[in-house]
């Protein structure tokens, strides 16, 4: 087939739609490689855009390629907890043996290998991704294994299966992961309720009730229920869900949408992995009912590019739902309400987890947040009232729907009710998902997953806070320690600098780069602390940081900015010799080694004597 | 004007029509706020971040912020000035700024903020950045080693040509400007010196070939007075005023 028949068979499948580009541009990838200028330009005229339009989508995400990246392309997860599991010299071996440089491809254009952010399998790294397709415990004899099969361009296909086996290790489950409801039920309950009995309305939200139709009691009184169980946001902002969710019902639009947000991109979350993995019905139904209540015809979920694996038996859950007549038209016979969902990959962009960002990535555009307000309840997708929750909103959303929200509020605290799915990877003894009622103290997590001498725990990811040893008995909830989810375990024996240096490259690399503070700033801070593990850094390069950071939360345009300085900050204050035994001390260094600028003239004169070098500089410690 | 439209910025009262932007009411009345990636003819962008100001103690870019009644408003404030002198010393480590041999010394915005806000170092280690010229087109040259990512030729080009010449690809510090041609050359868009695109570069990346230094020392636009007093050359269009001095 030609390269403008493959094409042709992808637009078509899309109707030529441009806000389908990312899909358009993913699956022309995966037909033809990699996306040539000549393809970007037969995509723009199938989908009447701008070719320069197209190309901005196209250069944005990572993991779209608009040069060759080679037949086979490796990319190493480079979360701390892959670096601790040794994944940088496991990479180094690898390119070794295929004889290339991390981030080239090699000369026979074969294969690339280089590195990607957390892929979100940190409680089984280390992790890779081979052509998008994720593969755990990597192990030298992998490598070697499959070194051999690139050697031989053996397809993917052939790959050893158990190669491709993602674990879910369930530690402890609690009322999300040992949820046995059959598909529909939350419907049901939820289409039934108000009907049977009167429902009781406060004055307060009476204006509310008397604004819908008789047939809509049902999603009037389980927005009651939602509102009733204090559910809050799991995604990490922590908003009021019932309050959102009415807030999309009673704001004007056309039509509205229902958005899950799997972009799990946070390093070290690996939650929503397992809740797509083994509760998708639950999530799915939870997205059906907010569709319910606020009146939703189309609904999408944005599932990570990491998760690509996550497409077909995603798919196959959706259609098993349609058939069931729990998705599409009159679901359950329930005359007039359409909804159907659909998957939309995301392509390897961290800040499409901030929500105006995705609906502009589910727009086909490049994921920059957008100014607000307006706020997507009222001028989302297509500029439509949207809700967007996270995965684990949606899914607690389903059993609150059908058990109500007095039940849901007898588990976790009075200000955080429920239960909260943590992604524990690091140094301990049993990595992987517990589910806890909020409230539950860091060290009794730390107790159960086997962790012993920790020096560190850093919860909720980068952007997240660090504890040390003295703040264990903290709690998981939103008035002490909220967390999206990860929980990165830190052992005496590890260097906090390192973790730190690990996160400030993780910001430097997914800034969008929209704003001035961000894309210069975040850039500017790796740099800074390059310079001091490089040994040349001084007093004066941790008073910039301060003042970096103090830039960027007053002016960065959205929460990637103003949180790429935390890791700095926390741990500047709380772990501060991990900095100063690596600094000079001195008044003043230069932020390069003089004697070492030398050494390509000592080179080239073939001069090494000591009148070749610089004196050594005197070290006066302050 | 009603009586009830006004918001302090500074201590100075300032008057604002319903709709307006807190930069817009600004300009109007006179008073300088800095901007590059502002532009009276278009809508507000807010990525330079250098109209950040503080309202009613909460930072917020002045050009995206509508004025409301009653807002107290900072922004010639110590700290607000560092900041804003910090965002300068960024732009000018991202990219390669070299004022002395620059077409647009004098004439160029990024400068002239930096003389605003006393920029005397550039602070940080420069970045150096690779960004080769375009010299195809015949009449333009694009030097992109000044470009700024304001994206005011792309929404020029966009919202006034209609011809969608430029738009930008890459993400964070790779971020960078891209024209419309499989080729990548400015030479195979339909892009023209005519075009509104060609005139509201703020630096020195679009620049008409075969004219440069015209204008000797002393008579450059800015080297009459600091940007600030050229405050009325910002002041916006309003929809129905566009035939104003």
């Amino acid at each position: 087939m030609k390269n403008s028949d493959a094409i042709g068979v992808v637009l078509k499948r899309h109707g030529n739609d441009g806000t389908r580009l990312m899909q358009i541009l993913r699956e022309t990838q995966e037909a033809l490689g990699w996306l040539a200028p000549a393809t970007l330009t037969v995509i723009a005229a199938g989908i009447n855009w701008p070719r320069s339009r197209v190309e901005s989508t196209a250069g944005f995400y990572s993991f779209f390629h608009t040069e060759p990246l080679g037949r086979y392309r490796v990319l190493w997860s480079d979360n701390i907890t892959d670096r601790m599991l040794g994944n940088m010299d496991l990479m180094q071996a690898m390119c070794e043996k295929l004889w290339l440089e991390p981030g080239r491809v090699s000369a026979d254009g074969l294969v690339s290998v280089d590195t990607t952010s957390c892929t979100g399998m940190c409680d089984q790294g280390p992790a890779i991704l081979v052509n998008y397709r994720a593969i755990t415990h990597m192990t030298m004899e992998r490598i070697n294994q499959m070194v051999e099969l690139i050697h031989v361009q053996t397809p993917l296909a052939e790959w050893p299966a158990e190669w491709f086996k993602i674990e879910d290790n369930i530690r402890r489950a609690d009322i999300l992961l040992t949820n046995t409801m059959a598909p529909g039920e939350a419907l049901r309950i939820s289409f039934a309720r108000g009907t049977a009995t009167e429902v009781e309305t406060s004055f307060s939200e009476r204006s509310w009730h008397e604004s819908m139709q008789a047939s809509d009691i049902g999603a009037s009184a389980t927005l009651d229920e939602i509102k009733k169980s204090a559910l809050r946001g799991r995604g990490g902002a922590g908003f009021t869900t019932g309050l959102k969710w009415e807030a999309c019902h009673n704001a004007p639009g056309r039509t509205r949408y229902v958005v899950c947000n799997a972009d799990e991109g946070e390093p070290g979350t690996f939650k929503d992995r397992v809740l797509l993995t083994r509760q998708p019905d639950l999530v799915l139904e939870g997205m059906t009912v907010a569709a319910f209540i606020i009146g939703a015809s189309k609904g999408f979920v944005y599932l990570r590019g990491e998760y690509r694996y996550l497409l077909e038996p995603l798919n196959a859950v959706l259609a098993k739902r349609r058939k069931l007549g729990l998705l599409g038209e009159n679901i359950l016979g329930r005359e007039g309400f359409n909804f159907d969902i659909e998957v939309h990959l995301g392509a390897g962009a961290y800040v499409c987890g901030e929500e105006s960002a995705l609906i502009e990535s589910l727009e086909g555009k490049r994921g920059v947040p957008r100014n607000r307000p307006p706020y997507p309840v009222t001028n989302g997708f297509l500029n439509q009232p949207t809700v967007v929750n996270n995965v684990e909103t949606f899914a607690s959303a389903a059993l609150i729907a059908a058990k109500g929200g007095d039940w849901y509020r007898s588990f976790g605290s009075a200000r955080s009710t429920g239960t909260k799915i943590l992604s524990v990877s690091g140094d301990c003894e049993r990595p992987g998902i517990y589910e806890y009622p909020f409230g539950v103290t860091v060290r009794q997590v730390l107790e159960e997953c086997g962790a012993h001498d920790t020096q560190a725990v850093q919860v909720s990811g980068p952007s997240g806070i660090c504890l040390n040893r003295d703040e264990f008995d903290r709690r998981i909830a939103f008035g002490d320690v909220p967390t999206a989810g990860a929980f990165m375990i830190f052992g005496q024996q590890r260097d906090i600098f390192e973790v730190v240096r690990n996160f400030v490259h993780f910001f430097a690399h997914e800034s969008c780069g929209f704003c001035t503070p961000c894309r210069v700033g975040t850039t500017l801070l790796k740099n800074l602390v390059d310079k001091i593990a490089d040994g040349n850094g001084t007093r004066t390069d941790i008073d910039e940081i301060f003042h970096l950071n103090r830039l960027l939360q007053t002016t960065a345009h959205c929460g990637l900015g103003h949180t790429a300085c935390n890791p700095l900050l926390y741990t500047l204050e709380k772990f501060r010799p991990a900095y100063e035994r690596r600094l000079k001390l001195l008044k003043f260094v230069p932020a390069f080694d003089l004697d070492a600028a030398l050494s390509q003239a000592r080179q080239m004169t073939g001069r090494d004597d000591a009148g070749a070098h610089l004196e050594p500089q005197s070290e006066v410690a302050q | 004007m009603s009586e009830t439209n006004t918001f302090i910025l500074d201590d100075q009262e300032i008057p604002f029509t319903p709709g307006q932007s807190v930069m817009q009411a600004a300009l109007s009345a006179g008073v300088f706020i800095p901007h590059l990636c502002y532009h009276p003819e278009f809508r507000p962008h807010g990525s330079c971040k250098l109209c950040t100001v503080k309202i009613n103690g909460r930072p917020a870019t002045s050009c995206t912020t509508p004025a409301a009644h009653g807002m107290e408003v900072e922004s010639n404030t110590p700290e607000i000035l560092d900041k804003r002198r910090t965002l300068v010393q960024m732009l000018l480590v991202e990219g390669n700024h070299f004022c002395p041999s620059c077409e647009k010394s004098g004439f160029c915005k990024l400068q002239a903020l930096g003389y605003e806000l006393g920029v005397m170092t550039p602070r940080f280690n420069l970045l150096y950045p690779t960004r080769p010229v375009d010299a195809s087109h015949p009449d333009v040259l694009l030097d992109f080693n000044r470009c700024i990512l304001c994206e005011l030729c792309i929404r020029a080009s966009t919202e006034v040509d209609g011809k969608f010449v430029f738009a930008l690809s890459g993400r964070g510090i790779k971020k960078h400007l891209v024209v419309n041609a499989e080729s990548g050359r400015l030479a195979d868009t339909n892009f023209s010196l005519a075009d509104k695109a060609a005139q509201v570069c703020p630096v020195g990346v679009i620049l008409p070939k075969r004219k440069g230094f015209a204008v000797p020392y002393g008579e450059r636009h800015f080297d009459d007075a600091p940007i600030s007093a050229h405050v009325d050359e910002f002041k916006p269009v309003m929809p129905g005023q566009e035939g104003r001095s």
